[in-house]
């Protein structure tokens, strides 16, 4: 077997007997009964009682323990035994407000990237089970996003939390929303969107699921354009359901299925991400621009996300942490920005302590649009502050 | 065994294989006045002046060396690590020693690498009785099962000079592995293909062993210049097809770590060095090879860069990303013990402003002031921290002995601010311990830990603490990380040991600090 760090991959063999459980772990003097604990506790909730558990571990926590285990049993044929837990630990600290200027990918099937998730400061996190996982693992990934959002809800700590699903028209999509049912992130992130009615699946895929689950919260969805199908549909997409929350673009998947050639200027989706933002915009939600893969180029990724904010995005999808300073540096606004803002909602103050409707700055009147967008502004430069 | 507890509370044994110990009374407590006459430092030509004429100290191959050296059972022989993971000179020594049919040696090396895991089964067959000095990997491990027939001495850089000059370490003969030397026995490591750098660690077995050898695959012509190692002082001149691999000598990366929580790390270090004012024109700082420290330099430089200052001088081992900064103008000069990369062996070699230093010169417990006491700031890494700031650097958190303390302890004991740098956990374990496992270097000699969770100041170091806050840096204390990260890892078990002390953990000045025991159930070699 070969070994991922901070993980462990776990093999069950049926047999007569009580149930044994062999650990052969790297961290075996300091965790090991500890880890055959956790193995027991989760062959209990399947109501295995017999046969081996041979956990072969390099460091994983509890969870991954745990959900390698159920994804064992699972693959055995063994059905849960009385309900899965509700999400419990909710994040201490609010949530970051929308827009989101950065949402950083994990790949789903990492354990050992989610204990420090939530300390980069990522305005939103995409746990991440389609492109970064491979189908063999599928279920897997999806066991290990449900247990750590059962568990450990604070390891994101102030971002919002969006898990990528697969497609739900393909073999894994539908499996994917239903294993979250109990503990349903902030959002879910819908690849692949080609027509309003991809949406509306999801949207009411999430209805009968919120109106059994025993938390209160409703789950938004960032819709991902990544096709010219999808970029034709985006308008009808944005306003599929009012729990759409952003458009995304994709511009790797995007390319290929136009049969156009990637630039370095990107001139070949200059239209297809004007479209996403306008389609956004005019239904009232976030535009959300592709990723930028080399990580390793600041500069290139400052000077895209500079070009994205201009086109009217605000965000932009990270593979690495280390991108997230530079984009919330192009989608923050800027000085000049921030002290316009600051006046106009001086001046609507002001109109409205004196009882007037309409606010005038040197004689110009404030539109409604400009009005909020400057309150926004504002808001998150001081909620920044704090 | 008659055991004392020391200052920090540890069971330290009262002596050594017949020899006395000291328990540790404190970091600057440092040993009694040497007697009046005592020579400040000791080594300089004792050998008998030869008679008109050119020495011949050339001999023909590895028996003709070694009949002349004329060890015994149970002698000291000493070698030093700047060859690294390219060595051939060690394991060829013992290799022909164990041939000899010698037995009971006690190896002092500054430092061992996995090359060196060839040593195992002369620990085990008795040829090799004991290390003195430094032990890594798999020496380190055998050390723990109980594998060696004495008991072990772990000593930092410093403290194995001060052992060396103070007479606790002598050593029968040094083996000065060499990339470049002459006929008369000077010698450098800057050129020659197998260029390491410095040739700094082997000075004070030079200064002071019985006899001396240099092993060289790049003699030249007298005279050997610069030299690093003074013919004077050598016996011995043994010429050979090859120290070690060239491509395993130099084996350094001088890439940026792409782990997200070692930036994460390394960002905050740089930080609170900038925010609590420690960078300032002039400062200087010391910091490793390590993907924290090597990305905390970098971050630095950054931060130096923007507001315009420029430091000093930069002290430790050597890398690219120092002599990029050399260049720049960013740093004054490198003083240098040890060059990690080809840039850094390079630097050494041309620029007069990256200078060779030795460990007297680097580190010296006895020296009245060292670089390492010139430091504004160093940074430093660890396997453990406890609630008291102790580190632990030696052994893992499952009891196994796997690492030595290099310069570790010298800096932080000697820098003006001592920086611990380390996540708050590794795969499963937590680095912040009740109770380290293993002492290497006292909480009161270190001032800072950071982590990906915030900084923590020893309270020792109020003043350090106000400037944080000030700053609006995140602090946070040792025990409420401790009890952040057991809510995810889970509280670990503590491993088992025997009662026997296979190793102790000196202090640079000599007393007993720690101990290492034998790991229980082992199964008897």
């Amino acid at each position: 077997m070969t070994k991922r760090k901070s993980d462990c991959e776990v093999a069950y063999a049926a047999g007569g007997g009580e149930l044994r459980v062999r650990v052969d772990s790297s961290v075996g003097v300091l965790f090991g009964r500890a880890i055959e604990r956790t193995a027991r506790e989760a062959a209990a909730e399947f109501g295995v009682g017999s046969g081996e558990l041979r956990v072969d571990d390099d460091g994983a926590l509890d969870y991954a323990v745990a959900a390698r285990v159920e994804a064992a049993l699972r693959a055995a044929g063994f059905a849960r035994v009385g309900p899965a837990r509700a999400a419990g630990n909710a994040p201490a600290a609010p949530r970051r407000p929308i827009p989101w200027r950065s949402r950083l990918y994990l790949p789903g099937d990492q354990p050992d990237l989610f204990p420090n998730a939530g300390l980069f400061g990522a305005d939103c996190l995409i746990l991440d089970l389609e492109d970064s996982v491979m189908p063999s693992r599928k279920a897997e990934a999806r066991i290990l996003a449900r247990r750590v959002l059962e568990a450990h809800r604070g390891f994101f700590g102030r971002s919002a939390l969006v898990v990528r699903v697969n497609p739900l028209a393909g073999p894994f999509g539908r499996d994917d929303v239903a294993e979250l049912g109990a503990c349903l992130p902030d959002a879910i992130l819908l690849p692949k969107c080609e027509s309003p009615a991809d949406v509306e699946a999801l949207a009411s895929e999430l209805d009968s699921l919120e109106s059994t689950a025993r938390g209160g919260g409703r789950a938004l969805i960032m819709a991902l354009v990544e096709t010219a199908r999808g970029v034709v549909a985006a308008p009808s997409i944005a306003a599929a359901s009012d729990r759409v929350c952003a458009v995304c673009f994709g511009a790797e998947d995007f390319s290929r299925d136009v049969g156009a050639r990637r630039t370095a200027g990107g001139a070949e989706a200059s239209l297809a991400r004007q479209s996403v933002v306008l389609a956004a915009k005019a239904a009232g939600v976030q535009a959300h621009d592709s990723v930028y893969s080399d990580s390793d180029d600041d500069a290139g990724f400052a000077a895209y996300c500079e070009a994205a904010r201009a086109m009217g995005f605000d965000g932009v999808g990270l593979v690495h942490p280390r991108q997230i300073a530079i984009a919330h540096r192009a989608f923050d606004p800027g000085p000049a920005e921030l002290e316009e803002a600051r006046r106009i909602v001086a001046a609507l103050e002001e109109a409205a302590s004196r009882g007037l409707g309409v606010a005038s700055i040197e004689g110009k009147m404030i539109d409604a649009p400009v009005a909020e967008r400057a309150r926004r502004v504002v808001a998150r430069a001081s909620g920044e502050a704090r | 065994m008659n055991l004392i507890r020391n200052s920090i509370g540890r069971d330290v044994p009262a002596s050594i294989d017949g020899k006395p110990l000291r328990p540790y009374a404190g970091a600057y407590e440092d040993s009694p006045a040497l007697p009046a006459g005592s020579p400040r430092t000791i080594g300089g030509p004792r050998r008998p002046a030869p008679a008109r004429g050119k020495p011949d100290k050339l001999v023909a191959g590895w028996d003709e060396l070694l009949d002349r050296l004329d060890l015994k059972d149970g002698s000291t022989i000493s070698f030093h690590h700047h060859l690294r993971d390219g060595d051939a000179v060690i394991n060829e020594v013992v290799a022909r020693l164990a041939a000899r049919g010698l037995r009971d040696l006690t190896i002092a090396p500054t430092a061992l690498f996995p090359v060196h895991d060839r040593l195992v089964p002369f620990i085990e067959s008795g040829v090799i009785a004991k290390v003195e000095g430094s032990m890594n990997g798999a020496v380190g491990a055998a050390c723990s099962r109980g594998a060696m027939k004495g008991t072990a001495v772990l000593r930092s850089h410093g403290g194995r000079q001060r052992a060396i000059q103070d007479g606790d370490l002598h050593i029968d003969a040094a083996f000065i592995a060499a990339p470049c030397a002459d006929p008369a026995g000077n010698a450098n490591g800057l050129l020659g293909r197998s260029a390491c750098g410095p040739l700094a660690y082997p000075v004070p077995d030079s200064l002071a062993a019985d006899k001396v050898a240099v092993i060289t695959d790049g003699l030249v012509p007298y005279p050997c210049a610069p030299r690093s190692i003074s013919g004077g002082n050598v016996d011995w001149v043994l010429e050979v097809e090859s120290i070690g691999d060239a491509s395993r000598i130099v084996s350094g990366t001088t890439r940026l770590t792409r782990s997200p929580t070692q930036l994460l790390i390394a960002e905050l270090t740089a930080r609170f060095i900038e925010e609590t004012g420690v960078m300032r024109d002039g400062f200087s700082f010391q910091a490793g090879a390590g993907g924290i420290s090597l990305a905390a330099t970098v971050f630095l430089a950054e931060r130096m860069r923007a507001r315009g200052v420029k430091a000093s001088f930069a002290h430790g081992g050597a890398t690219g990303v120092l002599v990029g900064l050399l260049e720049e103008g960013l740093l004054g000069s490198i003083v240098d013990l040890q060059s990690f990369d080809l840039e850094a062996v390079r630097s050494c070699r041309d620029d007069a402003r990256h200078i060779e230093s030795t460990p007297f010169d680097s580190y010296g417990p006895r020296a009245s002031g060292s670089a390492a006491s010139m430091l504004d700031a160093a940074i430093l890494g660890a396997t453990e921290v406890d609630l008291d700031f102790n580190v632990n650097v030696n052994t893992h958190s499952d009891g196994l002995l796997l690492h030595g303390i290099g310069g570790h302890a010298d800096a932080a004991a000697s820098a003006a601010c001592s920086i611990i740098t380390a996540p708050s956990f590794r795969k499963r374990i937590p680095i912040v311990r009740e109770r380290v496992t293993t002492v290497s270097c006292p909480g009161e000699v270190v001032d800072v830990v950071v982590t990906e969770r915030g900084v923590a100041i020893n309270p020792r170091r109020g003043d350090l603490a106000d400037r944080a806050r000030r700053a609006g840096l995140p602090l946070v204390s040792l025990g409420d990380l401790m009890t952040e990260i057991r809510a995810f890892t889970g509280v670990p078990d503590e491993p088992e040991f025997g009662d026997r002390v296979v190793a102790v953990v000196e202090w640079r000045d000599g007393t007993a600090l720690d101990v290492v025991r034998e790991l229980a159930g082992q199964p008897r070699p």
